[in-house]
């Protein structure tokens, strides 16, 4: 197979186009705007398909919206800011059960904050993000093949549930440039969606809405989501252990931060620390079960994420209490290098006396 | 004896909610008549927005969906670059069409979408209760300008499809009323000649409809039709505002 070296933005890209996206609709921001322009290049002028650089975030999710009830896969992109203007078109998706693939390659926030990387959004896409009771599935690469790999699988997911995806990116993951294979494009006509609006047709007519006067209905509606949320967090959840076997602490991290640790681990194991660690990949419907699993044997966990600590909230409720927890972060778009994350992991090591 | 005049085959067999003397009924109806006329209710996709036609999906016979408010002109954007067959319309409101969903609406226009809008313009916010809208007329009162709308607390009266016909991808503005059986009359041409520009794929068309709400106007029904002839077309002159139809 063919590798190509390209930016996690164009890969991102690519891989949706091979993956039957017909659909982009996007607005400039930093640091995503490869794969808008990608999408321009490659999408606009292709047989069937639809590219359109829209007006707002606002307007792009609304798009997204309007080709995913005609049955297209369909998707935006955008960098944190741009994805709080979207939550309002997300939360009208997820309540209408319209696929949608949605890519946040994070920067530094809150506010305008820098176009630096960052991991300040975990909050808002493993809840949902906008208003009402809904979650959306949550992937987290870590390396341009994963970008990939995981934007195939999202088109396919959000189909399988009807639901809004986010895959949870960063500046980083989005500017760097790195080897990738990617699937073969899909040949094969994508399964018809017999809930699409096409016009009546010579059938009854349809309506896609979550608008009630009724009480009873709309509460209905949020069981019907709610089971559909129970099924994903039992078939859906992915993760990767790295080194764990015999580890005495295991790291926790997902994304950019995942692959720094990766370094610091591999530093760690030079020096003779059993260290390990759980790179959720699937950042909702979280690994909760793993953890649990893990904390079965070992006793220290290590939390590091490029925010002032989110992801380390589910840790805790993932543990209930079980091992000792400590946290560290860097916010505002700062990267630490593996050297200093090191630093920092044999430090706690050290003095919780794991060594002896 | 013969049949002359019956519900519409794209009307759906139900009564509608709104207050008496209310334009949207007539409205609906009209849009029904002229899908049945066109021969459209196999492929036309409607949009009603947040407000009192949000449930225009309990009456029309169609394909319809929910959208957020304001949103009408991107969603319909969305459905029509994803399913070029399709007819596809967004029934607004003035706060929908005017004030939240401005760059919306002027942007689909602007890109030549191939879709219709019908905007109906009642001068208030009515679902809420009546509060002002962009297209308040000077003067008027509402629940959020009690002393009348003035010029340098409330700003003017936005006249939408004045400005949306200085955008070049507008193809067809008319504006119209529902107080008469001759504006009727009117407003169901010109919802037929909008539709039919878009199935002509020749741009973006709207209609906008001068529509009484007795309610939030605290008017009885014939006090409302007269307020529309009285003082709303002084604002909102009826004519064909811009045609392009022609124009190469």
């Amino acid at each position: 197979m063919n590798k190509f070296l390209m930016s996690g933005n164009s890969v991102v890209a690519e891989a949706a186009i091979r993956a039957g996206c017909q659909c982009y609709f996007g607005y400039p921001i930093t640091p995503q705007n490869e794969l808008t322009e990608y999408m321009a290049k490659h999408l606009s002028r292709r047989e069937g398909c639809a590219f359109v650089q829209a007006e707002s975030e606002i307007s792009a999710i609304n798009m997204v919206f309007g080709a995913s009830l005609t049955g297209a896969r369909a998707m935006t992109s955008s960098s944190s800011p741009g994805i709080s203007l979207k939550q309002e078109g997300i939360s009208y998706l997820a309540v209408c059960e319209l696929p949608a693939v949605i890519v946040n390659m994070q920067r530094g926030g809150p506010g305008l904050g820098s176009i630096s990387a960052s991991q300040s959004d975990y909050f808002q896409a493993t809840r949902g993000g906008g208003h009402g009771d809904y979650r959306t599935i949550v992937l987290a690469p870590e390396s341009g093949q994963e970008l990939a790999d995981l934007t195939k699988k999202a088109f396919d997911l959000a189909d399988r549930y009807r639901t809004p995806l986010v895959i949870l990116g960063d500046g980083m993951l989005g500017q760097m440039m790195e080897p990738v294979e990617f699937h073969e494009a899909a040949t094969k006509k994508l399964p018809e969606k017999s809930w699409a609006l096409k016009g009546a047709q010579k059938g009854p007519s349809r309506i896609i809405k979550s608008f009630t006067s009724i009480p009873g209905e709309l509460e209905e509606i949020n069981w019907r989501l709610f089971r559909k949320y129970r099924l994903i967090e039992k078939e859906e959840v992915e993760y990767e252990t790295y080194m764990v076997e015999d580890a005495e602490m295991v790291v926790v991290a997902y994304g950019i931060a995942a692959r720094i640790a990766k370094g610091s681990i591999k530093k760690a194991r030079e020096n003779n620390l059993k260290v390990g660690m759980l790179r959720p990949i699937t950042l909702w419907p979280f690994p909760s079960e793993k953890l649990m699993d893990l904390a079965k044997r070992i006793k220290h966990f290590f939390v590091f994420e490029m925010n002032m600590g989110q992801m380390v909230e589910d840790v805790r409720l993932a543990l209930e209490g079980k091992g000792q927890i400590s946290f560290y972060g860097r916010p505002g778009g700062v990267i630490p290098t593996p050297s200093e994350i090191f630093r920092i992991i044999s430090r706690h090591y050290y003095q919780k006396g794991l060594n002896r | 004896m013969k049949k002359v005049y019956s519900r519409p085959r794209s009307l759906k067999k139900r009564s509608f909610h709104y207050c008496p003397g209310c334009g949207h009924s007539i409205i609906h109806r009209l849009i029904s008549e002229v899908i049945d006329e066109m021969d459209l209710q196999d492929k036309i996709i409607g949009i009603p927005p947040p407000g009192c036609s949000v449930f225009a999906y309990n009456y029309l016979d169609i394909d319809m969906t929910e959208c957020a408010h304001g949103r009408g002109a991107a969603v319909a954007t969305g459905i029509k670059r994803a399913s070029p067959n399709t007819v596809v319309f967004t029934y607004q409101g003035d706060g929908d069409l005017a004030a939240i969903g401005t760059a919306e609406t002027i942007h689909a226009a602007n890109r030549e979408e191939r879709i219709t809008v019908i905007f109906v313009n009642n001068a208030v916010y009515g679902m809420t209760g009546g509060q002002m809208a962009p297209t308040t007329m000077l003067g008027q009162k509402t629940t959020t300008s009690p002393y009348g709308r003035e010029v340098a607390k409330e700003g003017h009266t936005v006249k939408m499809s004045e400005i949306l016909s200085m955008v070049e991808g507008a193809v067809y503005i008319e504006r119209t009323a529902v107080n008469s059986p001759k504006n009727i009359n009117k407003t169901k041409k010109a919802i037929s000649k909008a539709f039919q520009v878009q199935i002509d794929d020749l741009g973006f068309s709207m209609v906008e409809i001068l529509s009484p709400c007795p309610t939030n106007w605290k008017k009885d029904p014939l006090e409302s039709w007269q307020w529309v002839d009285k003082e709303m077309v002084k604002t909102f002159p009826l004519s064909v505002i811009i045609d392009r139809t022609k124009v190469e």
